[in-house]
C-alpha cells in the first residue's frame, strides 16, 4: 500500500475510521484538536456518529453510552481533559466493556501549556480514577505507530472487554511523517457483542445491563478479584516492547514514546563513539515489560530512565530493578522536549562509571538540573 | 398468577415492561408511580423491545432492576450524555430515555441536560423533582423551595445564602433544540393520568424523530420530608405546585394536534 505523509493526529483518526470506528465524541484541546476536526468531517461523510461534546465530562460519558452498545467507539483529549474524564474511565473499566481513548499529552500540571509532555504516565498507568482497575496502555513513538496502535487498541479492548489508552504526546500528534494506513474494514458485527450490549432486547429473554454498582461489598470484592485475575491474562499475553542495540550493551536506557525516540538518536551517536549503550522502549506501559527489564538488569552495568516528566515511570523501573544496578534518571518536564545531546551527555556521564547504588535518582536529577540553571 | 374464571376479566395488572420484583423505594414514594406510568406507555406503544433506559445516580439508580428492558447505569448527572452515546450508536428506530432525579439533572448534570436539549437529541427524559436529594438522606437540592428545611439547610433554605430554586422545565423550554417540555405532578389520580398522557407524548416525540422531550414529574419524598405519604401529597399540592406550575412549556407545532386531542380526551 502507498505511504502517505500525514500528521500524527490525523493519521490516527483516519486509521481508526478504517478499522471500523463507528462513534466518536470529543472536545477541542491542543495538541489533540486536529483529531477531532478531522473526524468532524470524516465521520458524517460515512454516516457514522460524531458529536462535539460540551465538555470532556460529557464526551467520556457519551463514549460510555456508545461502548455499551458494542460499537467501536473512542474519544480523545489531552492531559487536562483526560483528568476531567477520569470518573467516566473508572465507570467504564468497572463495567467491563471495551472502550478506547487517545491522550495526546501536554505540559502540566494545571493548565500548563500546549507543548509535548509525558506527564500523564501516572494517571493512565496507575489509575487516575477511583478504584482498583487497570487500563491497557500503548505508547506510540511515530506516526506509523499511531496508526498501528489504534488498531491494536481496538483489538485488545474488544478481546479483553477493557479500556485501552493510546498514550501519545504533542510531538507525535503534531509531527508529519510518512505512514501506511490500513485498508477499509467492515464495521463490527452485532453477533460479536450480542451477549452483553445494550441495544434493546429485540426478543432476547434476559435484559442486558451495563453497570458498575455492587452495593453488596462482598460482591464488589469478588468483582474486583475477577477483574484482577482477568488482568493477569493481559499481563501474560500482551506485553510489547522494542529493543535497540541491547545485545552487548553495558548501559541500558529505558524510555517510551517521544522520549524513547529521542533516546534512540542519542544511543546511535554514542554507538558511533564506541559506547556500549542500548535502548529498551516499552510499547505497552501497562502491562509493563517487566520480564524484559528484569532480564536486562542482569546483563547491564547501569540503567538510565528518560522521560518527559519528573520521573513517573522511573518508579516502576526501580521496582523491577530492585537495586541490582545503579539507576539514574534524566527528564525534562513542563512541556520541555529534551535534545538528543542532553541524553548523550547523560550517557557520557554514566559510561565514565562511579555511579551511586541506591539513593533517589529523582533527587540526584533535581540537584543536577539546579546546578545547570 | 391466578387463573381467570369465566365471569372475571383482568382490569389491572403489572405492565409487561416491569419485572416481577419488589422495589426498594420507601413507603409512599412516587418513584414507583412514575415507573409504572413509563412502563405502561412502553407497553401500550409497543416499545419495550427496542428501548434502552439510562439510569442515573439517586434513589432510582436501581431502575434497571425494575424495567424489563436493556439499561446503562450512568454516573451522577451524566445520563443525557450517556443517552446521547447510546442513541447515536444504535439504529434510528431505537428508543432511549433517561430517568433522573433533580439533584442529578438540575445540579451536577446541568451542562449535560442543557446541551442534550440544545442539540435536539432525540431522547426522552423523565425528570423526578422531589425537592431534595433523596438517596443521600435529604440534603438541599437545586429544587428545594425557599424556606424548606433539609439536612443541609436546617433552618430552611435562605435564598440570600443559598440562592433560588431552578425551574428546569422552563429553563430548558427556552432552547430551540427542545421539542416537548412539560411539567406534571404525581400527587393525585387526575394529575397522574395527565402525567401518563405527557409521557406518551414524550415517547411519541422520539418515535417520530422530532427531537428532545422531557417530562418533569413533581414527586414526594415522605421519608426525607419527615411527613406521612398523605401529608406529603398535600405539601406537594400546597407548596410545590405554586412554585413549579403544571404546564406545557414547549410543544413544537408538529406535536400540537396530539396535545389538543389528548386534552379533549382527558
Ligand atoms: C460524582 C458523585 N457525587 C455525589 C454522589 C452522591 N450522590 C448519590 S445520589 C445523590 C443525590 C441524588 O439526588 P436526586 O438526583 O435528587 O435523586 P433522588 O435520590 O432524590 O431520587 C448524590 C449527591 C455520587 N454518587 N457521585
Amino acid at each position: 500500500m502507498a505511504r502517505e505523509l500525514m500528521k500524527g493526529n490525523e493519521a490516527i483518526a483516519e486509521a481508526a475510521v478504517r478499522v471500523g470506528l463507528q462513534s466518536y465524541f470529543g472536545y477541542p484541546i491542543t495538541p489533540q484538536t486536529e483529531l477531532l476536526e478531522y473526524l468532524s468531517r470524516r465521520m458524517p461523510e460515512l454516516g457514522r456518529a460524531f458529536v462535539q461534546a460540551e465538555s470532556e465530562l460529557a464526551a467520556i460519558n457519551m463514549i460510555y453510552g456508545a461502548a455499551s452498545t458494542g460499537v467501536r467507539c473512542m474519544t480523545s483529549s489531552s492531559s487536562p481533559g483526560i483528568s476531567l474524564m477520569m470518573e467516566g474511565v473508572s465507570y467504564i473499566a468497572a463495567s467491563e466493556i471495551p472502550m478506547v481513548f487517545i491522550d495526546v499529552m501536554r505540559g502540566g500540571p494545571g493548565l500548563g501549556n500546549i507543548s509535548p509532555s509525558q506527564s500523564d504516565y501516572n494517571q493512565i498507568v496507575h489509575g487516575g480514577g477511583h478504584g482498583d482497575y487497570q487500563i491497557i496502555t500503548l505508547a506510540p513513538s511515530s506516526v506509523q505507530e499511531m496508526v498501528d496502535h489504534i488498531q491494536l487498541a481496538f483489538d485488545l479492548a474488544e478481546k479483553y472487554k477493557m479500556v485501552t489508552c493510546v498514550l501519545a504526546d504533542g510531538s507525535i500528534g503534531q509531527m508529519m511523517e510518512p505512514c501506511e494506513l490500513p485498508a477499509m474494514r467492515p464495521l463490527r458485527q452485532e453477533s460479536e457483542f450480542a451477549g452483553w450490549a445494550t441495544r434493546g432486547k429485540h426478543g432476547r429473554a434476559e435484559r442486558n445491563v451495563v453497570s458498575s454498582i455492587y452495593l453488596n461489598v462482598a460482591e464488589e470484592e469478588q468483582a474486583n478479584f475477577r477483574m484482577m485475575n482477568h488482568w493477569q491474562q493481559v499481563k501474560a499475553n500482551e506485553v510489547r516492547y522494542k529493543e535497540y542495540f541491547l545485545d552487548d550493551a553495558e548501559l541500558a536506557i529505558v524510555g517510551f514514546g517521544s522520549a524513547g525516540r529521542i533516546a534512540l538518536t542519542a544511543v546511535r551517536q554514542a554507538r558511533a563513539e564506541g559506547i556500549k549503550v542500548g535502548l529498551l522502549r516499552p510499547i505497552t506501559l501497562n502491562p509493563y515489560p517487566e520480564e524484559a527489564l528484569d532480564r536486562l538488569t542482569d546483563r547491564v552495568k547501569s540503567i538510565l530512565v528518560t522521560e518527559m516528566n519528573g520521573g513517573q515511570m522511573l518508579r516502576d523501573v526501580e521496582r523491577i530493578v530492585r537495586g541490582r544496578v545503579p539507576v539514574e534518571f534524566y527528564g525534562r518536564t513542563g512541556g520541555v522536549v529534551p535534545f538528543p545531546d542532553e541524553i548523550l551527555g547523560e550517557i557520557h556521564r554514566m559510561a565514565a562509571g562511579n555511579l551511586p547504588m541506591g539513593g533517589d535518582p529523582h533527587i540526584r536529577w533535581l540537584e543536577r538540573m539546579a546546578r545547570k540553571n | 398468577m391466578a387463573t381467570l374464571q369465566a365471569n372475571e376479566q383482568v382490569v389491572y395488572q403489572r405492565p409487561r415492561a416491569l419485572t416481577e420484583v419488589n422495589t426498594h423505594y420507601c413507603p409512599g414514594c412516587t418513584h414507583g408511580v412514575a415507573h409504572r406510568l413509563v412502563a405502561e406507555v412502553l407497553d401500550e406503544m409497543g416499545l419495550q423491545d427496542r428501548t434502552v433506559g439510562v439510569a442515573c445516580v439517586g434513589c432510582s439508580v436501581f431502575a434497571y432492576n425494575y424495567f424489563d428492558i436493556d439499561w446503562v447505569q450512568a454516573p451522577h448527572g451524566r445520563a443525557p450524555a450517556v443517552a446521547t452515546g447510546v442513541k447515536r450508536s444504535l439504529p434510528h428506530d431505537s428508543i432511549v430515555f433517561t430517568y433522573q432525579g433533580d439533584g442529578d439533572l438540575a445540579s451536577i448534570g446541568t451542562a449535560e441536560i442543557i446541551h442534550a436539549a440544545a442539540r435536539g437529541e432525540n431522547i426522552t427524559v423523565i425528570y423526578i423533582n422531589n425537592a431534595n436529594y433523596g438517596m443521600t438522606g435529604g440534603q438541599m437540592a437545586p429544587t428545594t423551595l425557599p424556606g424548606q428545611k433539609t439536612t443541609s439547610s436546617q433552618t430552611g433554605r435562605d435564598v440570600e445564602l443559598q440562592g433560588y430554586p431552578i425551574r428546569a422545565a422552563e429553563l430548558l423550554a427556552n432552547l430551540d433544540g427542545a421539542s416537548y417540555v412539560v411539567r406534571r405532578s404525581l400527587h393525585d389520580p387526575k394529575n397522574i393520568r395527565m402525567a401518563k398522557k405527557a409521557i406518551q407524548t414524550a415517547f411519541e416525540t422520539q418515535v417520530r424523530g422530532l427531537g428532545f422531550s422531557l417530562v418533569e414529574l413533581l414527586s414526594i419524598c415522605p421519608t426525607n420530608w419527615g411527613m406521612t405519604p398523605v401529608e406529603s401529597l398535600g405539601w406537594l399540592n400546597d407548596h410545590m405546585i405554586p412554585y413549579y406550575p403544571i404546564g406545557d412549556f414547549k410543544v413544537i407545532s408538529a406535536l400540537q394536534k396530539e396535545t389538543c386531542a389528548s386534552k379533549a380526551e382527558g
